[in-house]
């Protein structure tokens, strides 16, 4: 799901990476990356912990240097060499790193503060900003009295309160629960489109990735593994190691003879449709990709269910078909009971094969 | 249902020890009050040895005053960013330079003031200036400030502080006064009364660095016990007390229950 607003005119700058890479005494942390994200565009970095995601953001920060020159420009201007202070890029950190030595009010006007705005306007804007993230009635209050999610709204208020020119989130949500967590994303979503700013927003978790990112580009290892919109990201993996991070993946691998794969257990069969010559193949395809038939002979897999969850508006099923686990998400009306047969087909175009990697 | 009689016994024998040690300070408190101690509380009460005690000693009685409030503005400037430094650095060399300077401590007094001596005896009006006392002192102390603001450090998340301060803007000295220096107060505020407890009591360093014109009240109160009648010697403990337990008072209420913190 993408969030739409009422999308504001771009204020924020264009990032263009060219060959930006980080390595710490001798270990390459960050793989020579090229990027190049929209003024006015969200990008999310996905991945698990470890696969440069935050190494990358800290770069775009300025909190780290990049190994080489001319590797990272605002706007065409190189700011490779330019340190986070005077780069002009507002923090939301996970630990939020809001000051309890001041209010929240005067967290949000501190970077005002610092430039040397005059008090009665800087009240005004620290006002201004804080009523759009909701947080009016607490401005007066110490950042120790107030919530976790409104602690972090109060650090987004004070990164967008100096208007820079980038806006990056290092895992703004990792800290709160879940109910929360899908709250405020939802939120951060959409006032960071009716603001129209860039943003750069790294978090492992794909609903989170999926909910606010216009691009996202997952990682893995120190490269960025694919980067593309959601939707893309989600039908079309790029490998196998996306599919598996993003969503859940079923696999069925045996021998592809004349463009059919088929998998022969008895009792339960599977015969996909598998371009190409002969060879051994994994096809994967989404839990949501099953299309109930009657009967199941040709292109169609007949799988023995071994336990369902009911989900509320859907319900998972796990079966299994020639030894091999498959998990299906079908609409909850229908009943199904571990033990029964199930026949589903998947069409061609849900089925994915990536190159071997092993 | 009472209490075991293993906790009676167990406030018993801590009354009897805190009794056995705080026993010889009240008998001085007497002795400084009393008319004459040879002849006990009997002959009555007086305030004439404080009163003596303040004409014959009020320089020394200022002088350590003067000593301690520099001691303290120089630990202050070198121990509170220096502690900041050291645990940014963090690393063997932090670690190694927290030893160096922690060795005045492990090292006699007498010992670190004849190695002052040595040292800059040559310099004669630097020799011979209370500031010499207070560089002893501020030797001798510094550890503490530094340890103080140090554990202090440890407990707020310095690092992403500085970096959101960063974020917004604000250079390094800017983010080091307006974000750091409030969050760590409390480090400070131990560490200063730490420094200024110990330098007003320091005796061992003083009577080395001392000279005729710098003496200090712990100097004074050798001076006293060597030179003086017992009432004198005692009266000058009691105001000796008087000043170093109120900032005493101050650390324990420092270093009691800490304020809710700022976390995750």
């Amino acid at each position: 799901m993408t969030l739409t607003a009422n999308a504001a005119p771009p204020r924020g700058a264009a990032i263009t990476a060219r060959g930006l890479s980080k390595s710490f005494h001798g270990t390459t942390v960050l793989h020579p990356a090229d990027l190049h994200v929209p003024a006015g565009e969200i990008l999310v970095l996905l991945g698990p912990s470890g696969c440069g995601k935050t190494t990358l953001l800290r770069l775009i920060a300025g909190l780290e240097r990049p190994d080489g020159p001319d590797m990272l420009r605002f706007d065409g201007e190189d700011v490779s060499g330019v340190p986070l202070e005077r780069r002009n890029v507002g923090m939301v950190f996970q630990s939020y790193a809001l000051f309890p030595n001041m209010t929240v009010a005067e967290n949000v006007a501190y970077g005002l503060k610092v430039r040397g705005m005059p008090a009665a306007e800087r009240r005004a804007e620290a006002a201004r900003l804080l009523a759009l993230v909701g947080l009016d009635e607490h401005a007066g209050k110490r950042i120790t009295a107030i919530s976790g999610g409104q602690r972090q709204r109060c650090a987004l208020a004070r990164a967008l309160a100096i208007k820079p020119r980038v806006l990056l989130l290092d895992e703004p949500l990792a800290a709160l629960d879940a109910v929360l967590r899908e709250r405020l994303r939802t939120e951060i979503g959409l006032l960071l489109r009716e603001f129209g700013i860039t943003a750069v927003y790294v978090t492992h978790d794909q609903a989170e990735a999926m909910a606010i990112g216009d691009r996202i580009a997952v990682m893995q290892a120190g490269r960025i593994a694919q980067i593309d919109r959601p939707e893309v990201i989600y039908h079309r993996p790029a490998s196998d190691f996306v599919a598996d991070f993003v969503g859940t993946m079923n696999r069925l691998a045996g021998p592809v003879r004349e463009g059919r794969l088929i998998l022969d257990g008895g009792e339960t069969r599977a015969d996909l449709p598998a371009d190409g010559p002969d060879r051994e193949a994994t096809l994967c395809f989404r839990p949501e990709a099953a299309r109930l038939c009657e009967g199941a002979d040709e292109g169609a897999i007949r799988a023995r269910i071994t336990a369902t969850t009911f989900f509320g508006a859907t319900q998972r099923l796990l079966l299994e078909v020639a030894g091999q686990d498959l998990r299906l998400d079908l609409p909850s009306g229908l009943a199904f009971s571990p033990g029964q047969l199930a026949a589903f087909t998947i069409e061609g175009r849900a089925l994915l094969e990536f190159p071997r990697t092993v | 249902m009472g209490r075991r009689w293993t906790t009676w016994t167990g406030i018993g024998l801590t009354a009897l020890l805190v009794l056995f040690l705080t026993l010889p300070v009240l008998l001085s408190i007497v002795a400084g009050l009393s008319v004459n101690y040879a002849r006990g509380l009997s002959a009555g009460l007086t305030l004439t040895w404080v009163v003596q005690v303040w004409d014959l000693y009020a320089d020394t009685i200022l002088r350590s005053l003067i000593v301690a409030a520099a001691t303290l503005v120089l630990t202050l400037l070198i121990g509170v960013p220096g502690a900041y430094a050291l645990v940014r650095r963090g690393g063997r060399t932090a670690r190694l330079v927290e030893e160096v300077v922690t060795l005045p401590v492990a090292i006699p007094g007498l010992a670190l003031a004849l190695g002052l001596i040595i040292t800059y005896g040559g310099f004669g009006t630097f020799r011979q200036s209370t500031l010499f006392i207070a560089v002893g002192h501020v030797l001798f102390t510094l550890p503490f400030m530094l340890r103080a603001v140090m554990a202090v450090l440890e407990t707020i998340d310095w690092r992403v502080l500085d970096e959101g301060a960063a974020s917004l803007g604000a250079p390094a000295w800017r983010r080091f006064v307006d974000v750091i220096l409030p969050n760590i107060r409390e480090g400070i505020l131990a560490g200063s009364l730490t420094v200024v407890t110990l330098s007003v009591g320091e005796f061992n360093l003083t009577w080395m660095t001392h000279t005729p014109t710098t003496k200090t009240l712990p100097v004074g109160l050798a001076d006293a016990y060597a030179s003086m009648r017992l009432e004198i010697a005692s009266a000058y403990t009691l105001v000796f007390l008087v000043m170093i337990v109120p900032p005493l008072v101050g650390l324990q209420m420092v270093a009691g229950p800490r304020r809710e913190r700022l976390g995750p």
